[in-house]
């Protein structure tokens, strides 16, 4: 190995210093991206957020993207089998889990097969060269071996034989032959460690935290440990490469940090905002990808100890019907899920916009439609919970855009939904769901209040108050209880069943404002529509407005919405360090939309509408404002590259 | 807490002003008017009261009953009636559904809210017929059935209600029929009483669409001879006479007449108490005109709820490890410090 040069290539503006040992060179760079993969059974999943928690604690600042199979185990080796987990940390301000990989960790041909197109010319590609046997490439599909045929001459190849050395290092500590192929993925981190000059210490205080408690996890520990002192070691010894990386801590607001993931910032979220509304919370989920994680979350006996209460229901719609009826009981109703869910719920989501009752629906979007690609990401709901109900059904619309962002987008959800007594979408995507950065812990005390008024008594003056002609039924009365009587943003009362004196009845069937009456008069029918489009136009009083962001007097404007907010903000940041003028807007809100966004669009000349669906937004914006929007739209069930948005970006230009 | 203490509710008390609105002659009436009795001296305050429905004629009960009440939509009630019961344990909650409702569109959520053994009282309609869409045949039509949309006659064999209760771990099950007023109420208390899931089926004609499909059951001159009232510790006996049981010959229930195919002694003997479903399975399968079709409690058992086992939870880890704080759950994963 000694003829290799530096591979050519880390983040720019690097430094180089002697190793400490004084035999190679120790380059300091901005950033770095590594994807480890390998067969889904090969814990590639594990050696990334080992590493990501490594580079958190040392003060990187972290983002990650797992990207797996729908398949749990598909036949070892396939091309479909393969599982990956990439990160990028950096001593910047980084919101991408980065487009093109420094580094490549292969455990198979299938993992080189399907990730090389990702590495850079000139990048690190470590492989595992006890995996290339004719059988594994002929699982793989290669007609010959691209460690022999010269294929990869464009990369820095790092030849390992990972699972034999593995093999020898854990060989005295007591596990079967498969048990101790199973610690190759540590074997691996050890040398990613080695290369990246990461001390072991965090990943070594996990193994113990979690095999060091039971005497019969002792080989288990004991292998782990081997495996991953032995990579390092590996490295280090054998000068697997003339120079290491370095990347120094990032610039990060003071304060206490964790590591966070969407779905677990959503978990979280969904607590907090019962405890602000002193409330119980009652979550129902039918198991779905990517949106599972968050019932796991939610029941386990840690949760329970916030008085969460869970139920895995029979089917999607009776998840959505207990968190319906839970909210009618006077809890916080929340219900979980992705598209294909979202499709099934949609009659109860329309009972609940007629019921006017608060609604939390969580649809972690993934790509559509039907089944589609249940572990890859998309924006393609948007026009489904805007629209995809029968008659006139406005619902509250929110997005996050980071998986931090997931956590104040929830809190805020159940804000909104139980001050104006409606159903609000959380969409969130695959993407930002399993997607991690690092989360500055709020204090608990400066969070938003919640505050939660209930009916106690009557509430009718003289006379029933109704805008139009009676219903059925006497109607109104002093000493009575309207269900319907709205206060000054159009909400209508919740009233909790057990309360004397309010016993009411609520359903589906048009009725009479103000009292509540089953009522199919023409008028009060077009009443009630535009009462429930206004009530939910309403919630824009009590919102942010749209920032923009970037160049103010630019003639471009790049909007966007949902998980894309990292690689549109990347992008925009790169455009304006070359020179050119660009604004910048998110939206978190999309229905109602903050209420400056026709004032922010009618600013600029041009507006770019980046999206992974086909122009969902683009054709809500052109509707609603006849904005001269022009998407960028991507649908490939991966989130987008910063360069793909920098070179849409160029165009406008 | 002393009888006085007690609320009683007149039928005043739980009349709502909206108009009734099921034809003139449906059971219904019936039905609604029993509840009122047999709901006034239960001691529940009618605003622990809560009436919760799905689509269909039946369903238009709670509209009528002045307590809590949610019109949901069709089939989806017993969903709805969980997460009442999760987020609230003190209430007392009735699920109204018909055959369609309750088996058709329905039919899965029925069955995980019995086997959950949710604390609810559902009580079925059963008129074999969609009535509010104006008379196609229903799960439970009986096999040749003529209707909008059979008009040659059913093709299909109708689902036995409380078969599938009890296959579905139910703790209450039971029959009665609309117009047996006095069953009818009792039967109602009953299922009151229970803690549990409690099912109920009551036969109940609808005028228009299906009009005498229950005759058989109904009928001064023959229900003697066509139902069997089930008493638990008593003998299986029916008939004008009284001198008709059931006797089981092997696994099979077979009908004798007393006196002369055999003694008293042999005549099977109601047990609701017991859990093992062979009995209850048994007479839930009993059809005319071979057999007189049984009403009374089927079963009825205590077996922990969902939300009583999930209360459990809470509580003991609670105990265990005090009431969560918020700040210790945003520090759940590895935290690190930012100088």
């Amino acid at each position: 190995m000694a003829s290799l040069t530096a591979p050519a290539g880390a983040a720019p503006a690097s430094t180089a210093t002697v190793s400490r040992n004084g035999t190679h060179t120790v380059q300091e760079v901005e950033s770095i991206t590594i994807r480890f993969c390998g067969d889904s059974g090969d814990g590639m999943q594990l050696a990334g957020t080992r590493f990501t928690d490594t580079a958190a604690i040392l003060g990187n600042d972290i983002a990650t993207f797992p990207d797996f199979p729908a398949e749990i185990r598909a036949p070892a080796g396939t091309l479909a089998g393969v599982s990956g987990f990439q990160v990028h940390f950096s001593s910047n301000d980084i919101h991408t889990p980065g487009d093109v990989l420094d580094a490549l960790v292969v455990m198979n041909p299938a993992a080189l097969k399907t990730n090389l197109r990702d590495l850079k010319k000139g990048g690190i590609l470590i492989v595992n060269t006890d995996a290339f046997a004719q059988n594994d490439l002929d699982k793989a599909k290669y007609k010959s071996n691209p460690l022999e045929d010269g294929s990869l001459a464009g990369y820095h190849v790092v030849r390992v034989a990972v699972s034999k050395l593995n093999k020898e290092a854990v060989r005295e500590c007591g596990l079967s032959p498969r048990e101790q192929d199973r610690c190759k993925n540590f074997f691996a981190l050890g040398l990613v460690y080695w290369l990246y000059e990461r001390p072991l210490e965090a990943t070594l205080k996990w193994l113990k935290d979690k095999f060091g408690k039971k005497p019969d996890h002792k080989p288990v520990l004991d292998a782990n440990t081997a495996a991953l002192k032995a990579g390092y070691n590996y490295g280090e010894t054998v000068e697997l490469l003339p120079v290491q990386y370095k990347v120094a801590k990032a610039k990060i607001p003071p304060g206490q940090y964790r590591k966070i993931t969407g779905n677990e910032a959503i978990a979280i979220g969904l607590v907090a905002a019962s405890h602000a509304a002193n409330k119980q919370l009652v979550y129902s989920g039918y198991p779905i990808t990517p949106a599972s994680s968050v019932l796991e979350d939610l029941s386990q006996p840690e949760m329970r100890r916030h008085g969460v209460k869970t139920l895995q229901a029979e089917d999607e719609i009776a998840a959505i019907g207990v968190a319906l009826g839970a909210s009618f009981g006077g809890a916080i109703g929340v219900t979980g899920t992705s598209g294909p869910g979202i499709c099934l719920k949609s009659e109860a989501i329309n009972l609940a916009v007629m019921t006017e009752l608060p609604l939390v629906i969580l649809d972690v979007q993934r790509g559509g439609p039907s089944t589609g690609l249940p572990t890859k990401t998309e924006q393609a709901d948007l026009l489904q919970a805007m629209f995809g109900r029968n008659g006139e059904s406005p619902v509250a619309i929110l997005a996050p855009q980071s998986p931090v962002d997931c956590f104040d987008i929830t809190y805020e959800a159940v804000k909104i939904a139980t001050r104006f007594m409606c159903p609000v979408f959380v969409l969130s995507d695959g993407y930002i769901a399993n997607g991690s950065e690092p989360w500055k812990i709020p204090d608990v005390a400066k969070l938003p209040k919640i505050e939660i008024i209930h009916a106690t008594k009557p509430n009718a003056d003289s006379g029933n108050g109704a805008v139009h002609e009676h219903g059925e039924g006497e109607g109104g009365g002093a000493g009575k209880f309207l269900p319907y009587k709205r206060d000054e943003y159009l909400s209508r009362p919740w009233a909790i069943p057990g309360t004397p004196g309010l016993e009411h009845r609520i359903g589906g069937i048009e009725k009479q404002d103000v009292t509540g009456n089953i009522n199919y008069e023409p008028a009060n029918h077009e009443h009630m529509v535009h009462t429930r489009w206004k009530k939910i136009e309403n919630i824009a009083l009590t919102i942010p407005d749209l920032d923009v962001l970037g160049d103010g007097d630019a003639d471009l404007l790049v909007i966007g919405w949902g998980g894309t907010y990292g690689s549109i903000t990347t992008a925009v940041d790169r455009v304006r360090k070359s020179g050119k003028k660009v604004a910048q807007a998110h939206l978190r809100y999309l229905n109602p939309m903050p209420k400056n966004t026709e004032a922010v669009l009618k600013r600029f000349k041009k507006i770019l509408v980046p999206e992974l669906n086909s122009g969902q937004l683009c054709w809500l914006l052109r509707a609603k404002y006849l904005a001269p929007a022009e998407g960028y739209n991507k649908v490939q069930g991966r989130p987008f590259l910063v360069s793909e948005i920098e070179a849409a970006i160029a165009n406008m230009l | 807490m002393s009888a006085t203490a007690l609320p009683t509710l007149s039928v005043k008390d739980l009349t709502t002003d909206q108009e009734v609105r099921w034809c003139p002659g449906c059971g219904d009436y019936s039905i609604l008017a029993q509840m009122k009795k047999a709901l006034g001296n239960v001691g529940v305050p009618r605003e622990k009261m809560v009436f919760v429905s799905g689509i269909g004629c039946s369903s238009r009960f709670p509209y009528y009953m002045n307590t809590y009440g949610f019109h949901t939509i069709h089939g989806r009630a017993p969903t709805v009636a969980t997460g009442l019961r999760l987020a609230n344990p003190d209430l007392q909650i009735w699920v109204v559904t018909g055959d369609g409702d309750g088996l058709s569109i329905g039919g899965n959520h029925l069955l995980h809210v019995l086997r959950r053994n949710i604390d609810l009282k559902i009580l079925l309609f059963n008129n074999e017929i969609y009535g509010l869409t104006k008379g196609q045949y229903s799960p439970t039509s009986r096999t040749g059935t003529p209707s909008k949309t059979s008009k040659t006659g059913s093709l299909e064999t109708p689902i036995r209600p409380l078969t599938i209760a009890i296959a579905s771990e139910a703790t209450f099950v039971a029959r009665t029929v609309d117009v047996d007023v006095k069953h009818l109420t009792e039967t109602l208390q009953k299922a009151a009483a229970h803690k549990g899931a409690a099912f109920v089926e009551i036969y109940q004609n609808c005028k228009i669409f299906n009009d005498e499909v229950w005759a058989y059951a109904t009928d001064k001159s023959v229900k003697a001879d066509n139902l069997l009232y089930v008493e638990h510790g008593k003998p299986m006996i029916f008939g004008k006479d009284r001198n008709k049981g059931i006797r089981l010959n092997g696994l099979k229930p077979e009908v004798v007449e007393i006196g002369k195919d055999c003694g008293l002694d042999d005549i099977l003997v109601h047990d609701e108490t017991t859990e093992d479903p062979t009995l209850a399975t048994l007479l839930s399968r009993m059809v005319g005109p071979k057999f007189p079709e049984v009403v009374g409690v089927f079963r009825s058992f205590r077996k922990p709820c969902y939300e009583e086992l999930l209360d459990k939870q809470i509580a003991d880890i609670t105990a265990k490890k005090g009431k969560g704080v918020v700040a210790d759950l945003f520090k759940a994963e590895d935290v690190w410090t930012v100088e």
